[in-house]
This record gives structure tokens, sequence and C-alpha cells, in this order.
């Protein structure tokens, strides 16, 4: 019986579905109201971990957030699907706005290590911000090795190989634990929660703490100045023939 | 989400209500349907929204078009929890509350209205048999309802009797240790392809005290079915008459007493027809999020029809033609929605029961 334990971050985000509209300030995308849910690459990543449980490769699966009171739905999804216990790491509303992949990556570090957990699992990416920065960033606080957008996970032992999906094609990694892997898309497709697995959920604990508790410093060097729209696409214009495609590309300086 | 214009806020709050005369629950238009609810029904209401946009929307014109039951895609859902969600866990069921069940229908019913109309009268047989059952009943019939291993139909109605339920006329004569019965009953959802029906039928005198609730079983001899209706909508669940000539049936398989049988049917519609208003709610929920797309793409007058405050009835309407047209997900909402005005108590009957509690001191 393995005693590898790990730990997944999850984070709540706008559901892909919901158009998004910015607010008329420019201060970013409007959130009242709006349904949230889990991020798809967080799904992802707690479903790869909880399948390592169910093969008994790890013995603990301990899912964690970091933002304001709703972040507990997030946390309780993981738990019905499968994760054993959750960690808050409470955030108000208006500091959680501040929150980018560095205040997290030193939040995660820091669990990370008061855990002792062997794996840390996340989305490659949240579908809110696109960063892709929170994982590599908790590696490098931590000096770990790191296996990101990974598409297929195999645990060896004392090692993790991760095959990865980049632009060249498919990279397999064979990493020494404790390691940092990012979930990309096809690496499983997470399961629905069942009803009962809901109700479980309920008796699971989440533990609530402060970013002071980990001695964690939250302030940003990073501020947004605007959220606009992109800009309406534009009408393209129509040409006859092949000659004409050319002399208007040159026209407007594209050649 | 919140923030757009009042004027379409206000067409879209006339829509919703137009859409909904159904039910009779006041429910403010939210963008996001979850406000109100406790942490475990949002997890329900997630799970059930989840499978109906990934199993259940992208074959709803399937299924209507070809009138397809989709067996499949039902036992999935049943794995969730689905098939027995206000029946007791020791036989198989999930264990919720009817507000619970009203939620998860409301929220599968924006990815198919008919199936989850026909799945919602499968969950009120199952619970019927569950807490009008004796030990032996719930054990036998309730674990294979509950994984839709098996499927259930309820079986009122009569060529004779619709509103009037306690004048069903299809008898059940004891003969030692079988009921023999005889009648036919009319328009029932999954007749065909049940393999459990829940017949009301009359095993004493006139009236509602006289009636039974037994359960026959598909392939009981003297058991047979007419052709298969041709409907507006529901499609994706068969219409049949049941039909009994001489079928004997086990005495075993009367649920509760003789002459509890109107009780047990009228209480399970009671619920049954708080799952086909949520029914209806997630119809109207799907129809409004297609129309404000369709608002925001269509232009008449030069202007995008969102701006034009005339447009403000249902959403079909606020298609125009193309909303008539089979291509657009919305008439099938509108047809699916429809025969809930008719059936588990008729919008006329329904007014006389609210209208008489009103008017009780």
């Amino acid at each position: 019986m393995a005693e590898l334990r790990a730990l997944v971050a999850v984070k709540r985000v706008i559901d892909f579905a919901v158009k998004i509209r910015v607010k008329p300030d420019k201060s970013g995308v409007a959130t009242d109201g709006v349904k949230h849910s889990m991020n798809p690459f967080c799904e992802i990543a707690v479903e790869e971990a909880v399948r390592l449980k169910e093969k008994k490769l790890v013995k603990e699966v301990i899912a964690v957030s970091c933002g304001p009171a709703q972040c507990q739905e997030t946390i309780r999804t993981a738990l019905a699907m499968g994760a054993d216990r959750g960690i808050h790491v409470e955030v108000p509303a208006a500091q959680a706005e501040s929150l980018g992949p560095l205040q997290v990556a030193r939040v995660l570090a820091k669990l990370a290590e008061k855990e002792k957990v062997d794996l840390l699992f996340l989305g490659k990416q949240a579908i809110d911000d696109d960063c892709n920065q929170t994982g590599q960033m908790t590696a490098g606080l931590l000096d770990w090795p790191q296996g990101t957008f990974a598409s297929q996970v195999t645990l060896e032992g004392d090692k993790i190989k991760v095959e990865r999906e980049i632009d060249g094609g498919l990279e397999t990694l064979r990493l020494k634990l404790p390691s940092v892997v990012t979930a990309d898309l096809r690496l499983n497709e997470p399961r629905y929660a069942t009803l009962p697995n809901i109700m479980k959920a309920k008796k699971k604990k989440i533990e609530v703490i402060k970013p002071g508790d980990l001695g964690v410093d939250l302030t940003s060097k990073v501020s947004v100045i605007s959220v606009e729209e992109p800009p309406q696409r534009l009408a393209g214009v129509k040409v006859e023939t092949t000659e004409d495609l050319v002399a208007k590309l040159k026209e407007v300086g594209r050649i | 989400m919140l923030r757009c214009g009042s004027r379409r806020l206000g067409c879209l709050r006339a829509a919703f209500r137009s859409l909904t005369q159904t039910d009779h629950r006041s429910v403010t238009l939210c963008i996001d349907p979850s406000v109100g609810l406790n942490e475990e029904q949002k997890g329900f209401q997630k799970v059930a929204f989840d499978f109906a946009a990934r199993e259940m929307a992208p074959n709803m014109a399937e299924w209507d078009q070809k009138e397809l039951f989709p067996v499949d895609m039902m036992r999935k859902a049943a794995q969730l929890g689905f098939a027995g969600v206000y029946v007791q866990t020791d036989v198989g069921g999930s264990g919720l509350s009817r507000l619970d069940a009203s939620v998860i229908f409301e929220a599968l019913a924006t990815g198919c209205t008919s199936t989850t109309a026909y799945m919602s009268i499968h969950n009120m047989c199952a619970w019927m048999i569950d807490s009008f059952g004796n030990e032996e009943q719930r054990h036998k019939f309730c674990p294979p309802l509950c994984t839709m291993e098996k499927f259930a139909s309820y079986c009122l109605t009569e060529p004779g009797s619709g509103s009037d339920a306690a004048s069903i006329l299809t008898s059940a004569k004891r003969q030692g240790d079988h009921y023999i019965l005889n009648g036919s009953k009319a328009f029932i959802s999954g007749g065909g392809e049940s393999d459990i029906y829940v017949v009301m039928c009359r095993t004493g005198g006139s009236g509602p005290k006289g009636i039974s609730c037994i359960v026959v079983e598909k392939g009981t001899p003297g058991l047979s079915f007419g052709k298969k209706e041709k409907k507006v909508g529901w499609n994706s669940q068969p219409t049949r008459a049941v039909i009994f000539e001489d079928c004997a049936v086990p005495v075993a398989n009367r649920i509760g007493s003789e002459g509890q049988g109107f009780l047990i049917a009228m209480k399970g519609l009671n619920g049954g027809r708080i799952n086909v208003a949520s029914c209806s709610l997630g119809a109207a929920h799907a129809s409004i999020l297609l129309t404000q797309e369709h608002l925001k793409v269509r232009k008449q007058f030069g202007a995008p029809l969102a701006r034009n405050q005339q447009i403000c009835n249902q959403a079909v309407q606020m298609h125009g033609g193309y909303g008539y047209l089979k291509d657009y997900a919305v008439q099938q909402y509108m047809r699916d929605a429809r025969v809930h005005q008719i059936l588990e108590g008729s919008n006329e009957v329904m007014r006389i029961l609210i209208s008489r509690s009103l008017l009780q001191d």
C-alpha cells in the first residue's frame, strides 16, 4: 500500500459556457451573479489524483483553493469527485482580485512543505487569466522537478513518468518525487460526481487557514490598468482576381 | 450579466412569465440559477447541468426526430443517482428530497425536456413502490428501477377517464392468489418499452375507494400494447395504450392495501407534477438562453432585435419564422413543454385545486 500523498490545487472561475461581459468601469470582468465552476483543467488534475488513489498508488488526496468563501464550493466539488479532505486558504474578496500566479505559488509551496506531499497536481492554466504560470512557479519555489502539459502520468516507485504535449509532439520525462504535474486536456475525462458522493462530501473536512498562517505575503507588484473587449472584427474587402489581392495586400502594407 | 439594459431584462422577464404558465412559483429571472440553493443542491444542480449539456443537449433533436428512447443515456444518468432521486438508499435510491429532485429535473430538462419528463415519471413510480410497497416489493422492484436496468410506467388514464381519474374502469377480479385484469389504459408514457407497469385498477366498488395499485411486469400473458402514438412533442419517449385481457397478476404485486390505490396514485402525482413543472422551467431556461443569443444576432430594420421593445412574447415568437423550423432547438422546448399544461393534472384542474385552497379559511 503506497504512502504517497497528493495535493491538488483547484481554482474557482467563471463557467466556460458563460458569455462574459466587461464591467463599464473597465476594471475587470463582471462576476456578480454569474455562474462559476471549477476550472476545467483543475477538474482533470483532481480526476488524475483520484484515479491514482483508486489504483492504490496514492494514499491521500488533499484539495486546496485560495480565495473568498465561495471557494469552498469548488473544494466540495473536488471532495465529491473523491478527494479526501480540503484546505481553504481564505483571502477576502477585495484582496483576491489581485491574487496572481506568484502569490498562489507562494501559498502552494508553503502548503506542499507543511503537508509533506509527494505530488502537487494543478491544471495547466486557468481559463480566466490563461496565465499558465502557477505550476511552474511553485516548482521553482520548491525546487521540485515539474512535468507540465501532462497527457499521461505513470507512477514508477519513487519516480513519475510524465508524457507532455509540446509543440513538437510528445515529450516523455521521468521525474524524481516529490514533483509538480500540470494537467492538459487529454490527460483524462473527469467523472461526474454522483449524487451519493455529493452527499458523502458533506462529511469530509475542509480546513480554513489564512495566508498569514503560512507566513506568505500576498502583495502583488502587478496592477491591472484596464480590461477591455477585443476590437470589433471589421468586415473584409472582396476582390476579383489574384492580382487585385496582391495589390491590396501591398497597399495596406501587409506584404 | 445583471447589468444588461433594463429594456432587455423587461423583455426577458415577460417571456419568462408567459413561458412558465404551467408553474405556480414566482421566480425572477436569474442568470445564475443556483441562487438560493444550499451547497449540496448546488452540487446536484451542477452535475445535472453538466450531464444535460454533454450527454443530452447534443442529441435531443435526433431523439425527437427519430423518436428514439435513449436507454443508454438514461442508464448513464441512473449511475449518477438520477433514476431514484427520492427513493430511499436501502433499495438503491439517492435518498434526497422533493426539492432536490425538482432542482435536478429542472437542470436536466435544459438538455432534453422530453426525456427528463419521462425520467421524472420513472422516478415517481419507483417512489410509489418505495413508499407504499412492503419490504419484499421494495427490495424486488426498486433496485433494478434505481439502476434503470428496468424502466417503469405509470398507468392511470383510460380512454374514458382523464381528469376524472376516480372513474377508471380497468377491473382486477380476485381469483385465488391472483388478480385477473381486464381493461385498457391510454397515453401511457414508456408504454411498450417499460418493464414495470404501476397500474391503478378497480378491485372494489365504484369511486376512489374501490381502486388498488398493482405492479404488472412486461411479459405477463394478457398484457399487450397499442400502436405507438405520433405526438407533437415528448417524442423521445414512446406513448402507447396498455391493454389487459384476462391478465393474471399475483396478489403479491398489489402495492398497499385494497382500496388504497387512488391515494397512492394521487400522492405520486403530487410530486410528479412538481417535477413536470420543473421540466417546464428547465425548458424555459434553455429557451431564454437561446433567445438571448438570437435577439443579439437577428437584425430587422437595421438593428438587432434586442433593441426592439415591441417583440416581447414567447421565445418562439422572438425567433420569428426561424422559431418554427426544426433546425432551431427552441421549437422543441416549446413542443415538449406544451403537454405539461395538460397532463399530471391539467391546468384547469390545478386552478380548481388552487382556488379551493385559497377560499378555505
